[in-house]
């Protein structure tokens, strides 16, 4: 290595994601774009979202974003499956598109050399689609496979029913990929219409990073999707309150013939946006994330026994997630897990987590994220949560001086604030 | 692909790699044992991976719960990983933190407690896990067939071991087999990232070169005699969908015909590549996947070429269409490797095979820690040198060699094939 790389990467070392190597864009038709460079990479990853997703869903038809996005590399106007493919993995890249309750997202990957292939296929597959009917077919067959699997996957279905309990006559109480009848009752024309009308330009968010400068990325976006317009696209729908629990609500889903119970245990958390946050976060890993698996990690597995896995999740996005405990469990341990796990709950929301418990959380939050932010991918992911959640480009510059300022007694009030031991949902998946 | 590490054995015979990588302030820290579930006998399966998790729960220096906050509170990330031939231990710290793990690591070679209450809870926690595989169909055919296509070679073992020893092993057991194969001559430890070579050539010595050689680890002679015919074994259950998995005992990846493999697998079920962290790609453009998944036969189709010591198994693996039957899938997966097996594919394609390998590696580059687990990972069942000269050797791949894999490995006496099938009301749908 020459003595000139040699301190252009020093340089780089010390330098988080900031306003300073961060280049953002605004296209006219309302794409934001995010580039940031890193040369010692020879690959590139292409990531975004825009906002359509399950939320846009009707009952009888419940799954067709999901669907949709499934559905967008079947075959464009340009390419069928096989030609989209072809050219995608001949290079060795990867590309695909996710629905989920409120975006559609996409990924992509490849050599720094075919980041021109890459944004061709993106704009092709979000433009462009015309959802062969044999490939929809195919992919209908899949999608119910699926779904199959879902019923008979232990830790799917205890999640399933815990989001049916938590958020009853909430949209989040409705899985993304639907259920049979209703993929069953989704046409090709829907498919069609839904694309026709919810994909356009305004809030779509692209971030590339990689090897390859800013200012050649940003032409490239612009130059696959600058000219794209829907002045009809609609807004997403308003999110309705969740009702909190008023009391212990435990449900039970039988899958004969499984050797282990999964059980998912809590309440609905926070948004992303919410002042509450970074104390739920923090007080989220003292629960059940810090070391192996914080308190619920030593008191259901490391002291118990009971599970070979047992953590807690907090996930916050655009509208309140669940705040939960997740286990894998023998059936006959059910009710002692379940007892452990209330017991947890109730101490974390009743007492201050101790000052060493606080402070190890703090200085894990702020010493992963070097590693967090060490793949192309990673970085990507980062610098769209910035974008969705309006976090200010100098976010993880700041980072650890807005963790340090959080107090036990912040944590305590976000703990009591979602969670209490009897009014839960405790939703149970097994044989 | 940068090839420049230092690569020396301490006097205790512990060999040590580092390579030096500067584009992140991480560094990645791997010990690496010779042993896996291939050194173990009925009665004590699954001992290797029990030790694994005896190994984090404590020793004298780090007691049970330090260890894991330890390496959190400095925003590191650890784990470990048992295998069919060995086991290994990561951590993956910011640069300026990595001596707890180099201390943790030396500590944990040699003084784990092994606490007869700490060895009762675990028990209860691996046979958990083990319920939590049987869960899955995939788990429970590939048991079945594992047995099958090893009938005398350990690699007939689940490496989670069989229910009846995980209820009756004992903590003499464990700590016999830890001290028999965690030794210095039995390790191999990888380091990368952003560190100087000379300082950390020091450190190592001081932390590692007191830990006492012992004698070589008994090792099992039990090779696995050639199979004369084709097993066919199905396993049925309660989940709706069908599984088919076809096995075909493969050559090592120190032989020359890994490679032509490769390119065969790639070919065939799209390339597997050996990133752990980092990432695939998919495989829609396959034979396979052209064959059963646009031939609406199949939902989904993967295969794997996994390297190891003694020679193992090419697994080709397919989710069958609700609406279609065992048997059809069958015949078109016959059909297909007849096709390369009458024909060699394009030079095309095997340059195309090379490029993805080279995409994967880019990938697969990001992480630091993926390039110190490809380090002690080619180690373990040849060298790195392995690694390095892996694109070049995949170049030299003719398409006739490809065919001859095909000819000489992808034939039904070299075969075990295996079916999940769903059972309606006990009965058993066809």
């Amino acid at each position: 290595m020459s003595a000139m790389s040699k301190i252009q990467l020093a340089n780089q070392n010390s330098s988080l994601p900031g306003p300073d190597d961060i280049t953002r864009v605004e296209l006219p038709n309302g794409i934001a774009v995010l580039a940031r460079s890193n040369y010692n990479s020879p690959s590139v990853n292409v990531s975004g979202y825009l906002h359509v997703g399950g939320l846009f869903d009707p009952d009888e038809k419940l799954g067709l974003a999901d669907y949709v996005s499934a559905a967008l590399m079947r075959g464009t106007e340009k390419r069928d499956f096989q030609e989209i493919y072809q050219a995608l993995e001949s290079v060795g890249a990867a590309l695909s598109f996710n629905g989920a309750t409120h975006t559609t997202g996409f990924g992509g990957k490849s050599l720094a050399e075919d980041l021109s292939l890459l944004m061709e296929l993106i704009s092709e597959g979000l433009r462009q689609p015309v959802f062969p009917e044999q490939q929809i077919e195919r992919l209908r067959a899949q999608l119910l496979t699926g779904l199959t699997l879902r019923a008979q996957d232990t830790r799917d279905m205890a999640g399933m029913t815990f989001d049916q309990i938590v958020y009853k006559d909430h949209t989040y109480s409705r899985p993304e990929d639907g259920y049979p009848e209703t993929v069953q009752a989704i046409t090709r024309q829907d498919l069609v219409d839904f694309h026709k009308k919810h994909f356009g330009p305004r809030g779509l968010v692209v971030a590339v990073v990689g090897g390859v400068a800013p200012e050649e990325a940003i032409e490239k976006v612009k130059s696959a999707l600058g000219d794209w317009q829907n002045p009809d696209q609609p807004d997403p729908p308003k999110l309705p309150s969740v009702t909190p629990l008023k009391e212990l609500v435990t449900q039970q889903v039988e899958i004969p013939g499984k050797s282990q119970a999964d059980i998912v245990i809590g309440a609905s958390g926070l948004a992303r946006k919410s002042e509450d946050f970074l104390p739920a976060s923090l007080g989220n890993s003292v629960f059940g994330q810090f070391g192996m698996m914080g308190r619920i990690g030593e008191a259901v597995r490391e002291k118990a026994g009971l599970a070979y896995y047992a953590y807690s999740s907090m996930s916050a996005g655009m509208g309140p997630g669940p705040w939960s405990v997740n286990a894998g469990i023998n059936p006959d341990n059910i009710e002692k897990a379940t007892e452990l796990i209330r017991a947890e709950i109730k101490r974390f929301i009743t007492e201050p987590v101790e000052d060493d418990e606080l402070a190890d959380s703090k200085a894990n939050f702020i010493g992963r994220l070097p590693l967090a932010l060490e793949s192309n991918g990673g970085v990507a992911g980062a610098l769209l949560n910035l974008e969705r959640y309006d976090l200010g480009m100098d976010y993880y510059l700041r980072y650890a001086e807005r963790i340090e300022a959080v107090t036990k007694e912040d944590v305590l009030a976000a703990a009591s604030k979602y969670l209490h031991p009897d009014k839960l949902a405790v939703a149970i998946a097994g044989p | 692909m940068e090839s420049s590490i230092t690569k020396y054995k301490l006097s205790n015979g512990m060999l040590v790699m580092l390579k030096e990588i500067h584009t992140a302030p991480i560094i990645s820290n791997w010990v690496w044992y010779r042993v896996g579930s291939r050194d173990e006998m009925p009665g004590k399966t699954g001992i290797s991976h029990w030790v694994e998790h005896m190994q984090f729960k404590g020793t004298p220096q780090f007691p049970s719960g330090v260890l894991d906050k330890a390496i959190s509170r400095e925003g590191g990330i650890w784990n470990a990983f048992t295998y069919l031939d060995w086991t290994t231990y990561f951590e993956t710290m910011p640069a300026d933190k990595i001596d707890l793990a180099l201390r943790l690591e030396a500590d944990r070679m040699a003084n784990s407690i092994f606490d007869a209450e700490e060895v009762e809870s675990e028990r209860t926690v691996i046979i958990s896990e083990r319920q939590g595989s049987e869960n899955q169909p995939m788990f429970q055919l590939g048991e079945v067939m594992r047995a099958s296509a090893f009938r005398v070679h350990p690699y007939h073992f689940e490496i989670i071991g069989d229910m009846v020893d995980l209820e009756t092993m004992s903590r003499d057991d464990l700590y016999n087999h830890y001290r028999s194969y965690y030794r210095p001559n039995n390790a191999v430890m990888v380091v990368a990232g952003d560190f100087d070579t000379k300082d950390l050539k020091k450190r190592i010595e001081k932390l590692y070169g007191p830990l006492k050689a012992g004698d070589e680890p008994f090792r099992q002679q039990r090779p696995e005699p050639p199979q004369r015919g084709e097993h066919r074994l199905t396993v049925e259950g309660t989940d709706d969908t069908t599984y088919i998995s076809a096995y075909y005992h493969s050559p090592l990846a120190s032989e020359p015909d890994f490679f032509p493999f490769i390119v065969l697998d790639s070919l065939l079920t799209g390339p597997t590549g050996l990133n752990m962290f980092g990432g695939g790609i998919s495989n829609k453009t396959s034979r396979m996947y052209l064959k059963l998944v646009e031939g609406d036969l199949a939902v989904g189709v993967r295969g794997g070429l996994p390297a190891t010591i003694d020679p193992y198994v090419y697994s080709i693996t397919v989710t069958v269409h609700p609406e279609r039957t065992a048997d059809e899938v069958i015949t078109a997966i016959d059909e297909e490797i007849h096709r390369v097996q009458d024909t060699p594919p394009t030079q095309a394609a095997v340059e195309r095979a090379v490029k993805q390998a080279r995409a994967l590696f880019a990938y697969g580059s990001e992480s630091i820690t993926n390039q110190a687990f490809w380090m002690g990972f080619t180690e373990m069942f040849d060298s790195y040198d392995w690694f390095t000269g892996y694109l070049d050797r995949l170049a030299a791949v003719t398409p006739d060699d490809v065919q001859r894999i095909a000819q000489t490995y992808l034939v039904p006496r070299n075969r075990i094939l295996g079916t999940y099938l769903p059972t309606k009301n006990n009965e058993v749908a066809r």
